[in-house]
């Protein structure tokens, strides 16, 4: 009877697992089949590099919102993983309990902030202080990265504390006996040690920025044009097909599936690079 | 020990019951969706008439809980050939009909009217039609050649497929594009917070939802109002035609009726359109 029992739980388990890795399938199948027809048509290189993106028009291009997501992505990287790598090796070697009690849950919290949320909070505080102060229309790269880098934050810091906490304490211990101060040590024996971890969750990070899209479309200004400056709106692959799904049909529709597809082999070929990374060690 | 294997029986017990439970959910939603979506009145065509006629829709399926009303985009040509050969019993018009199109019977249910809107801190009050043509091409890029500030002139304009966007390219653009540079808003809400907040921006949005945190230029010398529209002498309106193949019976009568009645265009008043004169048939 006990024997059928942890059977059967086995079983039930393993549908389970399996439905969650359908349902990957059947998504990735649905946006394969909805989006091919119109890469077919078009060719995948003049749908990828194509310069203008007009479906009213029949013309589908979408390098001005590749060339986005990276700009913004970039900028958000720029300006959030220094931050994030200052403030795991703050609370993985230096911070006292106490205060980093109060730091990580407070972080923790952070991921739990709706990105909606952010995306009104960059449109009524960020927005106008570019305007005022740095001039532009305000929704900006500028806009967006500030608030992607604000968002990356939690994935960037915990992994990285993570593998930095995870080293074997005797790395640590052989730098002090040869004389290393505390700075030299993180510096040259654990920063080096725990270089994959955070190289993973810096790439995980990325793929969080990537992937983001009600945050960014409030501030992003969504101009289908390369831009020239961070100051410049722009629009992302994700922006892109949120800010148009509402009255797209026919090949308008299948092109933003095939923004998808384009968005999906991104964050995949991003997620192989960051378990690699990660596994590497 | 026993006390777990027990706890594992009644978890799977339970989880079996789960199962269950979803499986016949799923299969009476389904089979609940099959039932609706086979008969009923096919409404389709323009995308800018589709929101309005949605909310007639709704309006009149609460009235009428037997009756099920179906609205479809696709956009006013594509509406048109649908009424035409009988796939829709009711199309969807955002711009009058042509040639070989006259000979169907159709309805206006209410005018649309576009107004460009700035900022109330821009000095500006007139532009002509080219005017804004050459701002939206980016022809014209500061304020300073309109008589302005000297600062550049931020354009706004509406995602791809949006209607008030397809009315505006009519309208306004003809046969030239709107600059690929112009931020592009997902609503007219959107719009019009974006125009109170940035002095040195530009953007359209429907004429019923201009408030007081923005200023509806005058086109030409004629001020953007209802009165205006209603008299023809503003350019930036457009008829929403509703069309059948022949004279409407039954179901589509009935739908247009209550939408040209005093309640339908009271509805489509407060959604912002102008309300038809008198929704003469042909």
């Amino acid at each position: 009877m006990k024997s059928f029992n942890e059977k059967f739980a086995e079983v039930v388990f393993l549908i389970i697992a399996f439905s969650a890795l359908s349902v990957l399938a059947l998504i990735t199948v649905f946006i394969f089949i909805e989006g091919l027809p119109i890469i077919a048509r078009v060719g995948i290189f003049n749908f990828v590099f194509g310069m203008t993106w007009s479906p009213s028009h029949g013309e589908f291009g979408i390098f001005p919102m590749v060339i986005g997501s990276v700009a913004v992505t970039l900028g958000a990287a720029i300006l959030g993983v220094p931050v994030a790598l200052c403030c795991s090796i703050f609370l993985a070697e230096f911070a006292p309990a106490k205060i980093s009690n109060l730091i990580r849950p407070a972080i923790q919290l952070l991921a739990g902030i709706p990105s909606v949320v952010y995306g009104f909070w960059g449109l009524v505080f960020i927005v106008p202080i570019i305007r005022n102060y740095l001039g532009g229309p305000g929704l900006s790269i500028l806009a967006g990265s500030v608030i992607l880098a604000i968002m990356i934050l939690p994935t960037v810091i915990s992994i990285s504390e993570v593998s930095l906490l995870s080293l074997p304490r005797l790395y640590k211990e052989g730098a002090f006996a040869l004389g290393a101060t505390h700075w030299q040590t993180i510096r040259s024996v654990l920063m080096p040690a725990a270089k994959s971890g955070i190289v993973a969750g810096i790439i995980l990070g990325i793929g969080r920025a990537i992937g983001e899209t009600m945050a960014v479309i409030m501030v992003l200004g969504n101009a289908v044009a390369i831009p020239l400056s961070i100051l410049d709106p722009a629009r992302t692959l994700t922006t892109s097909i949120g800010i148009e799904m509402g009255y797209a049909s026919g090949e308008h529709r299948e092109a933003l599936f095939a923004t998808g597809i384009v968005l999906l082999i991104i964050i995949m070929i991003l997620n192989s690079i960051a378990q690699y990374a990660a596994r590497k060690r | 020990m026993k006390h777990l294997a027990l706890k594992y029986r009644s978890l799977s017990r339970i989880r079996a019951a789960v199962c269950l439970g979803i499986l016949i959910l799923a299969v009476g939603l389904t089979s609940a969706c099959g039932k609706t979506s086979g008969a009923g009145l096919i409404v389709a065509g323009s995308t800018s008439v589709q929101p309005f006629a949605e909310v007639l829709a709704e309006e009149y399926m609460i009235q009428h809980p037997d009756a099920f009303i179906d609205v479809e985009g696709g956009g006013s040509s594509a509406g048109i050939v649908a009424t035409q050969s009988g796939i829709a019993d009711i199309g969807m018009s955002s711009r009058d009909l042509k040639g070989e199109e006259k000979s169907l019977w159709n309805v206006e249910i209410a005018r649309d009217g576009l107004a460009v809107i700035i900022n109330p801190g821009n000095p500006i009050q007139n532009l002509t039609l080219d005017q804004v043509r050459d701002i939206y091409t980016a022809k014209v890029t500061g304020w300073s050649q309109l008589g302005g500030s000297k600062s550049k002139i931020h354009v706004i304009t509406r995602e791809e497929g949006s209607g008030t966007r397809g009315s505006f390219e009519s309208l306004v653009m003809g046969k030239d594009r709107i600059t690929p540079r112009a931020l592009v808003q997902d609503s007219n809400g959107a719009t019009r917070q974006l125009v109170a907040d940035d002095i040195n921006s530009i953007g359209f949005i429907s004429l019923g939802l201009v408030d007081d945190t923005v200023k509806a230029l005058e086109l030409g010398g004629v001020p953007a109002t209802r009165e205006n529209v209603i008299n023809g002498s503003y350019g930036l309106s457009r008829p929403f035609l509703f069309i059948a193949r022949s004279n409407p019976v039954g179901q589509s009568k009935q739908f247009i009726d209550f939408t040209l009645s005093e309640e339908g265009q009271k509805i489509l008043a407060t959604e912002g359109l102008v309300p038809s004169a008198g929704g003469v048939g042909k």
